[in-house]
Order: structure tokens, then sequence, then C-alpha cells
């Protein structure tokens, strides 16, 4: 369990998948003008990082490995990640209309969201196992949903202040990023197994 | 009325006319993928630490981004409308895997550094971007133009990052690709030698490698100032919102 802990404060806050590794970076810049939207894209990658991510692990331990098919791998995972998508949005739309409304216009998005497929690449290259590579999912997922609900706050409050016009939207959003990657750097400090507890 | 038509007529002969010229500068200045559309930010900015890897993604950017274009293009007419996402990113997931082993075989230390970037070619903006916005209305030689064109916008805006945190982070240039520039620091076998005592050298005495450029926060940061210069010279693209 503590290992888990471990992967998970790891992925959320010192190896943030916005700040640290860009990821997600064009729904990112693009949906983070107000906070309400922000909150809804933020919650529906938590879901679908949470959700493709075992299946995936799955796909590649029991179906791509065995028969040497690791090739196939980009397309495979890109494929699952297109249709759970598909799939969370119509599962989502049956049983819960209120949070489709939340989610709805954000999740066909979040097929193209380098997050959800840099997941995946992260969790075989690192060598994961099932239960971690869900609590990377989640871990990831929650630390994009960090960043992405802090930058929409501030771009809400700087649109009051007298920035360089030239500057204005775009350049403030990168720069923002840029201290808030410096930021999120202090978190490094952080050592996930005092947090954890004795294992 | 009559000269519209002639010289759409004329139009259709040059292999690569004016046209085809203004598909090639639009996204490398006045319609950058990365500073104006915000495209394909995601993918690449972790790797512009040093100026090689930065080039070799450009390069496989570019051939990924000409090669789906030239591809959906000519399928175009028959990808039916409600699966055309799946078949695009199909196709890009092919290119990028065979640039995947090209590399993987030719240039293993890049493709170590790279890791997953290269996969996340995929999911790159820019790419599908330009799939579903220009090759899936357009005749497929203008698409490959459009492709490469914006492959390059994209391409030179990463060099140019590259080129900026790889001096002022190291002191070097194109470290690892086998050329090896070195361009500032502390020793004799670097172009300019911080610790000496005589000649013009001695001017740069005060230089020490800025670590903070070694850092990814410090590619939003010279992005953010490529932005602001592009934009006060050109005010038509400040964005007000």
């Amino acid at each position: 369990m503590g290992e888990l802990i471990n992967v998970f404060i790891e992925s959320a806050f010192i190896e943030n998948l916005v700040l640290a590794y860009f990821l997600g970076m064009c729904s990112y810049l693009a949906v983070s003008k107000s906070l309400n939207t922000a909150f809804g894209l933020g919650l529906a990658v938590i879901f679908v990082l949470g959700i493709t991510m075992p299946i995936n692990w799955l796909i590649n331990e029991y179906l791509l490995v065995p028969i040497e098919l690791e090739f196939l791998r980009f397309i495979l995972f890109i494929a699952v990640i297109a249709s759970m998508v598909q799939l969370v949005e119509m599962v989502v739309e049956k049983y819960s209309p209120g949070l489709y409304a939340a989610l709805g216009i954000f999740l066909p998005l979040i097929t193209v969201n380098c997050a959800i497929l840099g997941g995946s690449l992260f969790m075989v290259s690192r060598e994961y196992t099932l239960p971690e590579s869900v609590a990377f999912g989640l871990g990831g997922g929650f630390g994009w949903f960090l960043a992405i609900i802090a930058i929409a706050a501030i771009r809400e409050k700087i649109r009051y202040s007298n920035v360089p016009p030239a500057l204005r939207g775009l350049g403030m959003a990168f720069l923002i990023t840029g201290l808030m990657g410096l930021a999120f750097m202090a978190l490094m400090g952080i050592d996930p197994a005092v947090i954890a507890g004795p294992q | 009325m009559a000269e519209v038509k002639d010289t759409k007529a004329v139009e259709k002969t040059p292999l690569f006319g004016k046209e085809e010229k203004q598909l090639i500068y639009d996204p490398l200045f006045d319609n950058n993928p990365i500073t104006i559309q915000v495209l394909g930010v995601c993918s690449a900015l972790a790797v512009t630490s040093l100026v090689y890897p930065s080039l070799v993604m450009a390069v496989a950017v570019v051939f990924v981004c000409g090669f789906s274009s030239l591809f959906t293009s000519l399928l175009r007419n028959t990808i039916p409308k409600q699966v055309r996402l799946i078949v695009q990113l199909v196709i890009i997931a092919l290119l990028v895997t065979v640039v995947n082993f090209v590399l993987k075989a030719f240039a293993y230390p890049v493709y170590k550094q790279l890791s997953v970037y290269i996969g996340l070619i995929i999911t790159n903006c820019i790419v599908m971007g330009r799939l579903e916005a220009f090759a899936m209305a357009n005749k497929p030689w203008r698409s490959f133009i459009d492709g490469i064109g914006n492959g390059l916008g994209y391409g030179a805006i990463l060099v140019l990052v590259g080129v900026v945190r790889e001096i002022f982070g190291k002191g070097t240039l194109f470290a690892g690709s086998g050329i090896d520039m070195m361009m500032i620091g502390p020793s004799e076998d670097y172009w300019i030698n911080t610790m000496a005592t005589e000649g013009w050298q001695t001017m740069f005495g005060w230089y020490a490698n800025n670590n903070l450029m070694v850092m990814p926060a410090a590619a939003m940061f010279v992005i953010a100032i490529v932005i602001w210069i592009q934009r006060a010279r050109n005010p038509k693209l400040v964005d007000i919102s």
C-alpha cells in the first residue's frame, strides 16, 4: 500500500504531467480561460486516465508482450484511448446526465490529450505493475487537475492587471506556467516514503 | 471576370507556385503552429534542453506531418465522416511507429533521450489539426506542402528554443550529435574561454552557466519571449482575451 501512495504522490506533485513533462499542454492552455470549464476538463482527465491506464496495462502485458507485437503498441494504445473515451461518454450520458452535462463537451477533446497517451507510454517504460499503473493514472490525473485549476484561477485574476498588450493572453499563460513549474519544483524535496509511512 | 478565370487556369500548372510558397511561409511566421495557433505545444517542450534532440524531433514531426497529410488527402473521398478521427489516428500512429523504429535502429542514444515523446507525436495537435483543417478538403500535393510547412514552423520554434537553452544552460551546441560545439565555458576547450586572462575573451569573465535554462520551466519563458517579440512586431496577432 505504501508503494502505491508513493507512486500517487510522485505522479501528482513531484513529476506533475503538465508542469514537469508538458503533457496535455494544448487543452491546458486552450481551456484554462475560466475556472468552471477548467474544473470540468480536469475531472474528465482524472476519469479517463484512471480507466485507460489499467486497460492499456492489461493489453500490453497479456496481448502485446506474449505474441511479440510490441511494434503495434502506439496504434493499439491510441485505439483503446479513443474507444474508451467514446464508451465512457456513452455510459456517463446514460447513467449520470448531471455529470455528462459537466464533462460532456470535454470528453472528445481528451482523446488527443497527450497526457493520456503519455501516461500509458510512461507506464510501459517504467515497468509499473497493475496496481501501480492505477495509482499512476489517478495521481497523474490529479496533478493535471490541480495544474489546470491553478492556472485558470490565476488567468481569471490577471485579466484585471495591466499587462503589456503583446503579452496578453497566451504570452502570460506561458509565463505563468513557467513560474508554476518552478514553484512545483520545490515539491521535489518531498520524500514520498516518509508520507507513506513504514512499509 | 475573364482575368480571374485566366489566373486560375494558369495556377494549376506550376508544381511549386505562389500559393505553395505561401503554404510554407505562413506557418513559419504569421501563423506559427506553436506561438499563434497554440497547437502541438504538448509533446515536445521537454526535449528542447539540447539542440540535437530538438532537431531530431523537428525532423520527425515534419516527416509525420507531411506524409500523414498526403495519405489522408489521398483517402479523403473514401473516409466516412463518422470514423474519420480514428482513420486519421491510425495513419498518424503508423507513421510514428515507422519513425520510432528508424530512430531506434540508426540513432539509439537520441531515441533513448526522446523516450516517450516520439510516441507522443501521435497526439501532437498540429498533425491532427492540419488533417482536419486542410488535408480533408484539399488535393494531395497541396496538403503535403501544407503539412511540411506546419511541421517546419513547429520545428523552427523547437530548434530556436533548443539553441537558447543549450547555449545559456550548458555552454555547448549540438552536444551528443558528434559535432559537439563547445561555445562558452571555463576551460581551454571552449570557443569562449571564461577563465582566460588576456585578449577579448576576458570580456566574458562574468559568464556562468544558467541552471534555470536546463529546467523544463525555461522552455515556457523562452516561448513567452518569442510570442512577445512576435506580437509586439505585428499587433494584429494580439488576442484580447
